[in-house]
């Protein structure tokens, strides 16, 4: 019998397996970040340990870091300590890192791809749930707690259980106006945030296919769903993405003769399949406050009375009095307190193009505020350099420096109490993007579209 | 690690489901660059109401938490366990947990049971109608028992020891450094590194 994509790159990377135990698993990159290293390498440091291997490490600084004045001192000084927490330890154990103020400096999950370090049949790691983003390029990637951090940091491999395949099959063209976020948000809407624990998601079909960077969107929201890593078969889109890129393989014709082989087999079979009919997605935004409570952007926020699941009802009627909303409100008449465009689902170049794009000669509503913060450095760089961040100025929005920022309000941009959001970022928890504030999750088109109208809109509403 | 084989504490109810690691400790208290201090962020948001059941004695000194289905959703930061250890937590019953949070749990020592949503629901109404009420969880056994009423629950073998003995499993994975190394020999020459070699 075949294989599926994960059970091929699974079975390449197992240093030892023994009945009754997790396989030990070897890890190609480890991506780290200030907020979950510094108890790993304290560990290290405890046990007289060494990294194993620097040159398969690489460290930035995203979370805590601000995205205005970047040149100054950071202000809150215990983002300050972890931030240089992080530095120190990278300069004691010799891994490389990208500090605020670096060209290369971003959201580790924006970061690793724009290098080229993110390749096809690669196990990555990162102590950070969004990991899954890098499944994209059809490598194995997940997020991992500190203990694996360090676990990772020491020996370069981990002890893991092999997890369970499920197919997403995503046939058909989207319409007008329906992106790559639309297609997570509706899955994530029909499987559940507990839906997809104990797999990994291997997303296929014509319209995963059709996207380009989008793909990145679709695996990086995969953990919402519950799945720790989310998988997409490289092909010529993915090869020619990693081309030229400063770490894009120097024997470039043995690495495409490997990549070619990363697929799942025809007769491969998945513990559970499913299908969505792309042809009939709609724009979807969340009304609630976990990212499986959502809804078409043309629907209404729904009656909890009319859930079945005693649970869900429970759920859903908590989550509208703290976002405040009335069942039967029309989504589109929910009125928006600040607009956020960036992070690692919606942070990349072709995000702020296609909002750019809506925004082009026209002016955001008076009674909102917008941010555009560019998933790194480069892709900051990138935008400037075809005129975008003029774009974004005139239209009234503020154009920031990269890093997470109001993802989860670590750093200085956070919602007030009771201020809402439409954010392009992946989580809209009670009090992610700051204390009682309440996030509505949306496209990157939804997200320019609602900035001029001042109510949750979709381009076709302009 | 602590090693774990039965813990006899009180048990809270926590009758909600989705529990997100945003919950359990916001992303405000993260900053810390060691492993204790954490308890003060457990709950941070809800523990500001006063009606929160954390608030409410005798629950505040409860070591034994039980919540609704899908705790510990989100994400991967495993100040979640240390701020639930941190506050005197050892043991955390759900119909369900995530993935990272449930990794995290077993590598910092801190018991996760599945139970079925029913004895969930049972175990919530007895400690509703006695709060006071011992609740015992053998690891050894593998079964939770209070009042008479005793429940199974499954955990692989391999958690269960390491559990049960504490081991630290960098340790246990560097008794195989051997295999490490000769793995390290084939591997494919053109996969990237983020230095030049050593
Ligand atoms: S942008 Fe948001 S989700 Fe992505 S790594 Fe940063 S905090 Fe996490």
């Amino acid at each position: 019998m075949g294989k599926t994509l994960a059970e091929k790159i699974w079975q390449e990377h197992v240093v030892k397996s023994a009945q009754g135990e997790p396989d030990l698993i070897y890890i190609d990159l480890h991506l780290i970040h200030e907020v979950t290293s510094a108890q790993a390498f304290d560990g290290l440091r405890l046990a007289g340990r060494t990294v194993r291997r620097p040159e398969l490490t690489i460290a930035t600084e995203d979370h805590n870091t601000p995205t205005q004045n970047i040149d100054q001192p950071i202000a809150d000084p215990v983002s300050k300590l972890q931030v240089d927490t992080l530095r120190n330890n990278c300069a004691e154990f010799g891994v490389r890192i990208h500090s605020l103020g670096d060209i290369d400096q971003g959201i580790v999950h924006v970061v690793g791809p724009q290098l080229g370090l993110t390749q096809p049949g690669m196990t990555i790691v990162c102590g950070d749930s969004h990991t899954s983003t890098h499944g994209a390029f059809g490598a194995l990637a997940f997020g991992i707690g500190t203990s694996e951090v360090e676990h990772v940091l020491a020996t370069q491999t981990l002890p893991l259980v092999r997890p369970k395949t499920m197919a997403i099959n995503v046939e058909g063209a989207l319409k007008t106006g329906v992106t790559s976020k639309d297609i997570i948000l509706a899955i994530i809407a029909q499987i559940g945030t507990g839906g997809g624990q104990g797999y990994v998601l291997e997303y296929s079909g014509s319209a995963i296919r059709a996207l380009s960077e989008g793909r990145m969107t679709v695996c990086n929201m995969s953990i919402e769903a519950g799945a720790r890593a989310g998988l997409i078969a490289p092909d010529e889109k993915t090869f020619e993405y990693i081309k030229g890129k400063p770490h894009a393989p120097e024997n470039w014709d043995d690495a495409i003769a490997y990549w070619s082989t990363l697929y799942t087999d025809s007769d491969a079979k998945f513990d559970v399949e499913i299908t969505i009919n792309a042809n009939e997605l709609e724009p979807f935004v969340t009304w609630g406050t976990n990212p499986g409570q959502g809804a078409p952007l043309n629907s209404v926020v729904p009656d909890p009375a009319l859930i079945q699941d005693v649970e869900e009802r429970g759920a859903a009627e908590r989550a509208l009095v703290y976002m405040d909303l009335k069942a039967g409100t029309p989504l589109k008449k929910i009125a928006i307190d600040t607009v956020f465009l960036g992070s690692c689902t919606n942070g990349r170049i072709e995000d702020l193009r296609s909002a750019a794009a809506i925004l082009d000669g026209k002016k955001i509503a008076t009674s909102l505020r917008m941010l555009v913060v560019p998933g790194s450095a480069r892709v900051r760089l990138q935008a400037e350099s075809e005129g975008l961040d003029k774009v974004f100025m005139a239209a009234g929005a503020e154009w920031r420096n990269a890093g997470c920022s109001m993802c989860l309000g670590m750093n200085p941009d956070q919602l007030a109490p009771g201020e809402r959001s439409a954010s392009t970022s992946n989580r809209n928890f009670e009090g992610r993007q700051g204390k009682g504030g309440r996030t509505h999750l949306v496209s990157p088109l939804v997200a320019a579209a609602t900035a001029l109208r001042g109510t949750l809109s979709s381009p076709a509403d302009l | 690690m602590e090693k774990f084989t039965t813990h006899t504490g009180n048990a809270v109810p926590l009758r909600r489901s989705n529990v997100d690691t945003d919950q359990i400790i916001p992303a405000v208290y993260l900053k810390r660059v060691t492993r204790s201090g954490f308890e003060d962020g457990l709950f941070a948001a809800w523990r500001n109401d006063p009606e929160f059941i954390l608030n409410k004695e005798p629950f505040k000194h409860a070591t034994i938490l039980v919540a609704g289905a899908d705790f510990g959703t989100g994400s991967s930061r495993e100040h979640a366990v240390w701020a639930l250890q941190n506050y005197g937590f050892k043991v955390v019953i759900s119909p369900r947990f995530a993935d990272i949070f449930r990794g995290n749990s077993a590598k910092g020592g801190l018991l996760t049971i599945v139970l079925p949503q029913e004895d969930v629901e049972a175990l919530w109404a007895a400690i509703e109608a006695s709060p006071e009420l011992p609740v015992t969880v053998s690891l050894e056994a593998r079964t939770v028992s209070y009042e008479g009423v005793n429940v199974g629950f499954e955990i692989d073998d391999y958690t269960r020891w390491r559990l049960m003995e504490g081991l630290d499993d960098i340790g246990l994975t560097l008794n195989h450094v051997e295999a490490v190394s000769a793995f390290e020999k084939v591997r494919a020459s053109f996969k990237p590194a983020t230095l030049p070699a050593k």
